[in-house]
């Protein structure tokens, strides 16, 4: 027997009732036909390559700017110049004029505001030549070599998943949240 | 001049009252644009037949292609030396009409070149956050239910120059260009999080594109769930491979880096992943040595697209004065123009139609005498938000922010009829 249509109506507010329980607000458009594809977590995490604050997304793996400075004049300077003082690509390490000043030096140790984003992007972008090619060891090493050049680590000391969140970087209370304010 | 324009004008330099616009015997002129030498017309013979009127015409075309003689329309090109896939390609904006920028012609903006993906083979994932994790194959989100709204994406870095101590001297593209509008259509990001199920917890979504950077970049959860979309198509048409096919993140109002080409994988959080897209660059730094971060919204903006700089007035006349408003908070509410540098204003008419975070066209009459003038435009946003002088926005924010430019601009037009950039 066809529903009339006003109870259909109500069997469709109903069921969004259901599916989306304390926050069924009227959809303005029909219901997803839910065709994802359920995928288990740990295959997820097999995709995940987000390195956040506190660490989580390190893989294991470990090195030094000594490992890191052979590395980095095979892989990089050829853009970012010898010890990172810029080239064709953007300055990373050296600077000697304040953020304050007429004009900034924006490095790694002067304005960026976590270490853990020196691993995040070596690891997905870099070498620009040939992305995502280097090894989580040679990801750290190089970290290490970056974070040494700008004076922010010891030449020898190690980073890995446990050191590298517990460095601080100079910058790291250098930002305003406009639109948004990350927790602190 | 049967029109008596005395009776019309509005401002100082011989700005018109938008009513004029409406009158019948109104004939405007416009600027020269830089390209009209070569495009110069040629005498002919009015009454004869042209050749391509006597001979059959070109077939039929699988997909049509601007006129040969328009192929001097193209982006133009600012790349790095040693990595060509990493840098921008500026709109023509002086050169079109209109509001929606013709898909071959909308900015670009790589890192590291425009990846050639396999629609077989591309997913989107969403996870982390969620009840269950999903992947979504374009095939699958074809058949979802589909959203289309008219968007200008503006990048982060547009009119960067107009940080410089010096008036830049570029046409209004090459220098403003990295602001395009499209329609574009997709499904609402929200009913595929939903289908995910969005743990209470999540208040961040770090998006990732699969290029050869995979570029990520966090965005708080609301925004996704209220208007973006994973967009498919533009213009009518599937999304263009340097624009992010198969998938691109649409979050109407925002900046340019957050509408995250070939869209792989959104990922709930609890907090952003600090990457360096949003920490090293596309954050803001001030004379105080602190930096604006997280800075979204794109503030209002507006130029005069003609007469700009390159183009020329080739005598005293009434002309039309042609530009492009927009604003990230909303609908544009208002366009002023000036003739003398922001001492007087008339407002412009707004061309329907006016829809919000998308580029609005306003038109304004001018009666240009033959001496010096400085052109400016001044848009105020539906929520109150004013395009700010160029001054202002030094004092506030200083020269180093590179980022988030949005002063008005100023073209000087000198006693020759010669537009060129000036500030003022």
């Amino acid at each position: 027997m066809p529903m009339p249509e006003r109870s259909r109506l109500a069997a469709a507010t109903t069921l969004a009732a259901l599916l989306f329980g304390g926050c069924a607000q009227p959809e303005p458009w029909p219901a997803a036909p839910q065709r994802g594809h359920a995928v288990s977590r740990a295959d997820a995490q097999r995709w995940d390559r987000n390195v956040f604050p506190d660490g989580s997304g390190l893989p294991p793996g470990r090195g030094t700017a000594v490992e890191g400075a052979p590395l980095f004049r095979q892989k990089c300077a050829r853009c970012h110049g010898p010890g990172g003082r810029g080239a064709t690509a953007e300055e990373l390490a050296g600077a000697t004029q304040p953020l304050t000043s007429k004009t900034p030096d924006k490095t790694i140790g002067s304005y960026w505001p976590y270490a853990t984003t020196i691993f995040d992007f070596t690891r997905r972008a870099m070498p620009m030549d040939a992305p995502a090619s280097l090894s989580d060891d040679e990801v750290y090493a190089l970290t290490a070599y970056l974070l040494f050049a700008n004076g922010v680590i010891g030449e020898r000391e190690v980073m890995d998943a446990r050191s590298l969140p517990a460095v601080r970087m100079p910058n790291r209370d250098g930002f305003i949240g406009i639109d948004a304010k990350p927790p602190r | 001049m049967a029109l008596p324009l005395d009776r019309f004008i509005a401002a100082g330099g011989g700005l018109l009252h938008r009513r004029v616009l409406l009158r019948r015997g109104l004939v405007l002129a416009c600027a020269l644009p830089a390209s009209r030498a070569a495009l110069a017309q040629t005498d002919t013979d009015s009454a004869a037949l042209p050749d391509w009127m006597q001979t059959p015409g070109a077939p039929f075309s699988g997909y049509g292609q601007p006129s040969p003689h328009e192929a001097g329309t193209v982006r133009r090109i600012g790349a790095n030396r040693l990595v060509d896939g990493n840098g921008v390609s500026w709109t023509p904006l002086e050169e079109l009409e209109g509001l929606i920028t013709p898909s071959g012609l909308h900015f670009e903006r790589h890192h590291n070149g425009v990846p050639r993906i396999d629609p077989a083979r591309h997913r989107l994932l969403i996870h982390g956050l969620v009840k269950q994790p999903l992947a979504f194959g374009v095939d699958d989100l074809l058949r979802y239910p589909m959203r289309s709204r008219m968007l200008f994406i503006e990048c982060g870095g547009n009119s960067n120059a107009g940080w410089h101590a010096e008036p830049i001297q570029r046409p209004a593209g090459s220098f403003h260009g990295l602001v395009s509008c499209s329609e574009w259509t997709g499904v609402p990001v929200a009913l595929l999080l939903r289908e995910a199920g969005v743990d209470p917890a999540a208040a961040w979504v770090i998006a990732e594109g699969a290029d050869a950077i995979a570029m990520n970049v966090s965005l708080p959860l609301a925004k996704l769930m209220d208007d973006a979309l994973v967009a498919l198509f533009q213009n009518g048409e599937r999304v263009r491979p340097e624009n992010g096919y198969p998938m691109r993140l649409i979050v109407p109002g925002w900046e340019g880096v957050l509408n995250v080409k070939w869209l792989r994988r959104l990922q709930l959080s609890d907090r952003p992943v600090m990457a360096r897209n949003e920490t090293a660059k596309y954050t803001e730094l001030m004379p105080d040595g602190k930096a604006r971060q997280f800075t979204f919204v794109m503030q209002p903006k507006s130029l005069i697209t003609s007469p700009s700089h390159g183009q020329r007035l080739d005598r005293p006349d009434v002309y039309e004065i042609r530009g492009l408003a927009w604003s990230g908070r909303g609908r544009v509410q208002k366009v002023e123009v000036s003739a003398d540098g922001g001492r007087s204003w008339a407002e412009a008419a707004l061309e329907a139609p006016v829809l919000p975070c998308c580029l609005t066209r306003f038109r304004a009459a001018w009666r240009w005498d033959g001496r010096p003038a400085l052109l400016q435009s001044r848009v105020s946003d539906e929520t109150g938000a004013v395009q700010p002088a160029r001054r202002a926005l030094l004092a506030e924010r200083g020269s180093n922010g590179y980022f988030h430019y949005n002063a008005i601009v100023t073209w000087a037009v000198d006693k020759d009829g010669a537009v060129t950039h000036a500030y003022a």
